[in-house]
């Protein structure tokens, strides 16, 4: 579906809705009024008093309005990888999720080192007109973790916060210059925690499952170390860390630690982590490698607890496209990563789902806390900000078929997931972008 | 602190080594004394005789070409025997270890010994070995007095005071001995000093030296009436201080835009040698009515006079001040 940039928008309502939005606490009976690309009214009981009727309705059927979702960690495949993904591809598969912001991570080919590639990934992501891209600048120049990148002009360029994506910075002073640099213009650093040398030749976690099926283990400690580390670095420099993809209870514990120490650290994790185990690679199934690995059956409990308990800030998606000729490979020759645009909300949906948050709380964790995390306006119905908007059905089931996917590549962990949680509709800049079977 | 009656009972130290501890009263009799050179070096007959028959020993251990014929004119200007020691020459490359020199050197009976050394310390460690006067001319990333007197004499000349100045020192501090000499000099007369770096740059805890520390330029220079660049040594970037020279000089480099938001009037300093393009511009650095740069140097020559002046006849309490 192209979108048509020039197309006259006028005023639309969204009328009939449950209105969601986890910023103001609104859970109720609503609408959203939006003029052109903004949204110029929202609240409970806004259409109670009769349509407006000057405008455009549309009838959300007592479905859901929320903000569109911020997914803070993405990997889009352009430019490089186009036979993976491309920001097109990754678009459709963003919007088809919810998703109306994301932040895709600098490993392009060539990678997020210099202004121009920001330049031209958010150039092209603006004339598709569908999710809104932000791309991450790299830390350390190639992705090395040796020497830095310009952060400050890629800032000055629009990457809105920093990451050598799923490379480690193993050099505990490249980490702590970094730190301390990006420091001095107020931006944030955020990192992969997995030691490459203590991960070795590892290929998913180790314990009795990599013994039975005689894989090479990474130990949960390549981990937890970096995250004691990182943190003690945090200390020194006074400069801002996030802690991406956070997978073990231990890591857990170091992390609330610290913030009760009142260090400027904040941390995520992605849906497999607190919705799969290790077990979901049973007979060597490459769509459940990833980075980190799936652990075992008590960190994911402990990932759910975190989350619930507020040590975890938001969830990202992780969403890491692998075409078939990098999974159709004996299992530690595969390429880790998942899909995970389209699973993003109804994964997380399952936390409420499951009794764990509130529905407005799990929302939370991927609209208004990803947003303010990166200094984002996105992720609330806010009168005069862009009309971003979601519509969805909370408790209506689907399942997960990896080959109905939008992303070009199909390698969803979640393959064959019975869900719930289904998008009808998204809006970005007033566009609709995405209607449920359309 | 010498015992009994020196000649400059103003000045009653054995040697220059360092700015921090001086009164306030010490540092304007140093910069009277120097005022008192200005004019005569800008006479055809520039000779005085104070320190005849003296001996000054310039030992560098560090490369420099500014410092060092500075320190050369003016002991030459004062009448004493001037000689230069660089390590190129010096029994250092043979394994002499820096106390073996210092006591090398005493046996030969100097008067005073201007030390540069890239050790921070040093020079302290051989003043404590010798006999004559010692004047630091520069340790490592500790202090370099006389470059942060000129500095003073230059801005007291321009604006008839320190106190109260409101002055941006910029760039390296973090490897800067200008930059701790300056700090402490300026904190002393009463003049507001920040420093103005990306944080890497920064020492840590340096707000405790009594300064302000400011990491956005713009808001840093906003109400100053000097602005002091530093040398940056590109070297710095492998040890990722900064990523690039482009960035930096964005960032950190002062141009005609960025020296906007200082005063009107405010005034361009650089200790030298300068990096065009890197930390300062050239058409800022070559402003003709704000850039002191040139007038820095100058200043130079009479402060290191007044130094090698008081502290050579601060050996001899008996020699008459007025000659």
């Amino acid at each position: 579906m192209a979108v048509k940039l020039d197309e006259p928008l006028g005023r639309v309502a969204y009328v009939n809705a449950r209105i969601l939005d986890p910023a103001e606490g609104w859970d109720g009976k609503g609408g959203v009024l939006t003029d052109g690309e903004a949204i110029v009214d929202a609240g409970l009981g806004l259409f109670d008093g009769g349509l407006p009727e000057d405008a455009k309705i549309v009838d959300c059927g007592g479905a859901c309005i929320a903000p569109g979702l911020v997914d803070i960690r993405a990997h889009l495949g352009e430019p490089g990888e186009e036979q993976k993904e491309t920001l097109a591809t990754a678009g459709r598969a963003a919007t088809a999720g919810g998703v109306t912001s994301l932040l895709c991570q600098p490993d392009t080919e060539p990678c997020i080192d210099d202004m121009s590639v920001v330049e031209f990934v958010a150039r092209r992501a603006r004339q598709l007109g569908l999710t809104k891209v932000y791309p991450y600048g790299a830390v350390t120049k190639d992705l090395k973790g040796k020497e830095l990148a310009e952060i400050a002009l890629l800032r000055d360029a629009g990457a809105v916060a920093f990451t050598d994506g799923t490379h480690t910075i193993s050099d505990p002073q490249v980490l702590r210059q970094a730190l301390s640099y990006a420091a001095t213009f107020g931006l944030l650093i955020c990192h992969h925690p997995q030691d490459p040398s203590l991960a070795h030749d590892g290929v998913m976690n180790m314990g009795e499952n990599a013994t039975r099926l005689g894989l090479a283990g990474i130990p949960r400690e390549a981990e937890i170390i970096v995250v004691e580390r990182d943190i003690r670095l945090v200390e020194l420099t006074g400069g801002r860390l996030h802690i991406a993809n956070v997978s073990t209870s231990d890591s857990i514990d170091v992390i609330r630690r610290a913030k009760e120490r009142g260090i400027n650290v904040t941390c995520d994790t992605a849906p497999p982590y607190f919705a799969l185990n290790e077990h979901a690679i049973g007979d060597y199934r490459t769509f459940a490698k990833l980075s980190p690995p799936l652990r075992g059956e008590e960190d994911r409990q402990a990932m759910v607890q975190a989350i619930a308990d507020g040590v975890v800030d938001c969830i990202a998606s992780d969403h890491t496209p692998q075409d078939e000729e990098s999974k159709r490979l004996p299992f530690a020759q595969a390429a880790s990563g998942g899909v995970g645009l389209e699973t993003l909300l109804p994964i997380t949906l399952e936390l409420y789902h499951n009794g764990h948050l509130s529905l407005l709380a799990a929302l939370d964790l991927i609209t208004r806390k990803p947003a303010d995390l990166m200094g984002m306006t996105a992720g609330r119905l806010r009168v005069g900000a862009p009309a971003d908007l979601v519509v969805f059905e909370p408790d209506r089931s689907w399942k997960v078929d990896a080959d109905a996917l939008n992303s070009k590549s199909k390698n969803s962990p979640f393959d064959g997931r019975p869900v719930q949680g289904l998008v009808l509709r998204t809006v970005i800049d007033g566009r609709t972008v995405h209607t449920h079977g359309a | 602190m010498i015992s009994g009656d020196t000649a400059f009972s103003d000045f009653p130290h054995r040697h220059l080594l360092g700015i921090e501890g001086l009164t306030p009263a010490e540092i304007s009799f140093l910069l009277d004394r120097s005022e008192t050179y200005v004019e005569q070096n800008r006479q055809p007959d520039k000779k005085k005789s104070v320190l005849r028959g003296r001996t000054v020993i310039n030992l560098f251990f560090e490369a420099s070409t500014r410092t060092r014929t500075s320190f050369e004119l003016a002991g030459k200007r004062l009448g004493g025997d001037v000689i230069n020691m660089t390590v190129d020459s010096s029994s250092i490359k043979k394994g002499e270890t820096l106390v073996d020199t210092a006591m090398t050197l005493n046996a030969m009976h100097p008067d005073v010994l201007v030390v540069r050394h890239a050790d921070s310390g040093a020079v302290k460690l051989l003043s404590e070995k010798v006999n004559c006067a010692v004047i630091n001319a520069g340790d490592g990333s500790h202090e370099h007095p006389t470059q942060a007197l000129l500095d003073a004499l230059t801005i007291r000349r321009r604006l008839g005071r320190l106190a109260g100045l409101q002055v941006a020192i910029c760039g390296d501090i973090l490897h800067s001995r200008v930059a701790r000499s300056n700090i402490h000099l300026l904190t002393t007369m009463g003049a507001r000093v920040r420093l103005i770096a990306p944080k890497t740059l920064i020492p840590y805890g340096a707000e405790r030296l009594g300064v302000e520390v400011f990491h956005d330029m713009a808001e840093g220079l906003k109400d100053c009436d000097i602005v002091m660049m530093l040398r940056l040594q590109q070297e710095r970037m492998k040890s990722n201080y900064f990523p690039s020279v482009r960035e930096y000089f964005t960032h950190f480099g002062l141009d005609y835009d960025m020296l906007a938001h200082a005063k009107p009037d405010a005034l361009i300093m650089h200790p030298g040698p300068m990096n065009r393009g890197v930390e300062i511009d050239s058409e800022v650095a070559d402003d003709f009515y704000r850039s002191v740069i040139r007038e820095q140097v100058e200043m130079g020559v009479a402060v290191r006079m007044a130094a090698l002046e008081i502290l050579a006849l601060n050996l001899d309490p008996a020699l008459d001040t007025n000659l």
